[in-house]
């Protein structure tokens, strides 16, 4: 698609500013029912357009120059108001701009989208902005926390959108909508300049319709940032070239524990199989192998997620941006107060959840503990990929959910990351890729590979899409 | 176990966050849920296995101590909640008693 859009830019078929309109168009006929979007950038879209069109008039053009986008609500744009869709931080104009938007040159920023608050959850219900309802299906969700990032996808509300990914927030919402969205290795795509979660975990990746526009987007905003000390300096590869080559002689595996989770739904597990023999079908070799400390991801992934929420939403104390509480006595009332009337009560969890954790006397029992078994989740899979280069995974139990049925039940919502947080955990990148439909509803599969291996998870997901299409 | 009144308490008062009477119930609830849920982690025998607390290999990433770029007063400010004489304005930290 982004192909496409690039051509028709180049060949004058459109101009930026008609592409740009007709997109702006599209979000106010649709997104009323959607509310994919969160705020809408129209004048700052146009300028960008018009300095678009004449960088290609001069034939200057480069991979985005004149694409629209959309940004999730916690990338800062320089003068674009950034809340993580929470009160707290209602009204901040940050003074500086992402890395990875940066590395989107050229691109028309066509708003920000919902998330859950601080993107804490698996589907925009605990964003201050209400939730975002499925396209395929208004009364259910569209997944989350990159849920707004996801539907507009899948709505045609955005060629792309960009997300964030902790414990699954952008392959989850992305399995939900029928789009194709990848977490990458941890530190393949900097941080910088994005709301941090829990910065053990955090990553930034797209949500596009397709393969092709994936590897065209990661291309250029992977690599190594001075502004974030925890990207290596590992070459990028041409992924886009990559997914000309054949995946022939690769072996796949299937983590026998994924299918054997309580909560797996009967339907989605036999529907998962089926595509897994439609994989067999390709020249590739498949076979089971073990993932043994599965069952602890998501209890690791909340014990350690949530330390690392408590430590990083400290900065947001009513003093120097964001939310003050009003008619407060003395200075630990306005902590106190603001913090109170600023977080919702998920972010409120997680940070007493971590501050528990973290305490003294209770560190060991806790926060330690979770950071071993973490060792032994990543050692499972640096184990299986001596035997496989990839595995194959569900994305989630169940297809899109209904709005509300889980809003009230904390680990049920955890539940959902049960296919996602191990790989978080350990650091490898995942690619959610849709195969087929349930019930009228999408269908993602996952594929899980080593550190640095997006070019391997592309070449695979263009297969797949290549028999689902 | 569910946690003490006192307990959730203690641990809103080291989160700085305030809580109602009817919220100190509800977390109470809630927060021992979720703890319980994530003791099953003690059926791991993890006495001889080290922590992990981040993926890269990464070591200290040195540069040289130069000023590369640098945001401005006036950009800083114009996020503040409050302001008074090109300073945020904040309570009084310290009182008579102090």
């Amino acid at each position: 698609m982004l192909h496409e859009l690039r051509t028709q830019l180049d060949n004058k078929e459109v101009s930026s500013v008609e592409l740009t309109q007709q997109y702006l168009q599209r979000i106010k006929e649709r997104d009323e029912e959607l509310n994919a979007y969160v705020l809408t950038t129209e004048g700052y879209a146009l300028e960008l357009a018009k300095q678009a069109d004449a960088v290609i008039a001069e034939g200057e053009a480069t991979t985005f120059t004149g694409i629209p986008y959309a940004l999730k609500d916690v990338f800062c744009v320089e003068g674009i108001e950034t809340t993580a869709c929470s009160n707290i931080l209602k009204g901040y104009v940050p003074p500086y701009t992402a890395t990875s938007v940066e590395r989107i040159t050229g691109g028309v920023l066509l708003g920000k989208t919902n998330t859950d608050e601080f993107t804490m959850g698996a589907s925009t219900e605990t964003s201050a902005f209400g939730v975002t309802k499925n396209p395929y299906d208004t009364t259910r969700v569209a997944g989350g926390s990159s849920g707004g990032s996801a539907a507009a996808v899948a709505a045609e509300l955005a060629p792309f959108a960009m997300g964030t990914d902790t414990g699954g927030s952008i392959r989850q919402p992305a399995a939900f909508c029928g789009v194709v969205g990848l977490r990458p290795t941890y530190g393949r795509v900097s941080r910088y300049g994005v709301v941090s979660m829990a910065s053990s975990l955090d990553t930034i990746g797209p949500i596009t319709a397709t393969v092709h526009d994936m590897a065209l987007v990661m291309k250029e905003i992977s690599g190594q940032d001075d502004y974030d000390a925890t990207t290596p300096d590992v070459p990028v590869e041409n992924y886009v070239e990559k997914l000309d080559q054949p995946i022939d002689g690769m072996t796949i595996g299937i983590p026998k524990e994924y299918f054997e989770v309580e909560g797996l739904d009967v339907d989605m597990r036999k529907h998962i199989e089926g595509v897994i023999k439609e994989i067999e079908k390709l020249p590739v070799t498949i076979k089971e192998v073990s993932l043994p400390h599965t069952k602890y991801a998501i209890p690791t992934y909340y014990t350690i997620a949530p330390s690392e929420v408590s430590s990083n939403m400290s900065r947001y104390d009513g003093i120097k941006y964001g939310f003050r509480a009003h008619g407060v006595e003395d200075l630990m009332d306005i902590y106190k107060q603001s913090r109170a009337q600023g977080f919702g009560d998920e972010v409120k969890r997680r940070i007493m959840i971590g501050t528990h954790a973290l305490s003294s006397g209770y560190y060991d029992a806790y926060y330690d503990k979770a950071m071993r078994v973490r060792t032994l989740i990543r050692q499972d899979f640096i184990d299986a990929y001596k035997e496989v280069d990839v595995l194959l995974a569900p994305v989630t139990p169940t297809t899109a959910f209904v709005v509300g049925e889980k809003a009230n039940d904390p680990i049920q919502m955890y539940l959902e990351d049960v296919f996602l947080a191990p790989a978080s955990l350990a650091g490898v990148p995942g690619l959610s890729v849709p195969c087929g439909k349930l019930n009228d509803l999408p269908v993602g599969i996952q594929i899980i590979g080593p550190q640095w291996s997006e070019g391997i998870l592309l070449q695979l997901g263009q297969a797949i899409e290549n028999i689902y299409n | 176990m569910k946690l003490s009144r006192e307990e959730v308490l203690k641990i809103a008062e080291l989160a700085r966050i305030q809580l109602s009477d009817d919220e100190v119930e509800k977390f109470a609830t809630e927060l021992s849920t979720i703890l319980d849920y994530v003791e099953q982690l003690n059926e791991v025998d993890t006495d001889a296995v080290p922590p992990t607390s981040q993926v890269t290999g990464l070591e200290n990433r040195m540069r040289e101590d130069e000023v590369t770029y640098q945001f401005s007063r006036e950009d800083m400010l114009e996020s503040a909640i409050e302001t008074a004489e090109d300073h945020l304005k904040v309570k009084a930290v310290f009182s008579d008693e102090n």
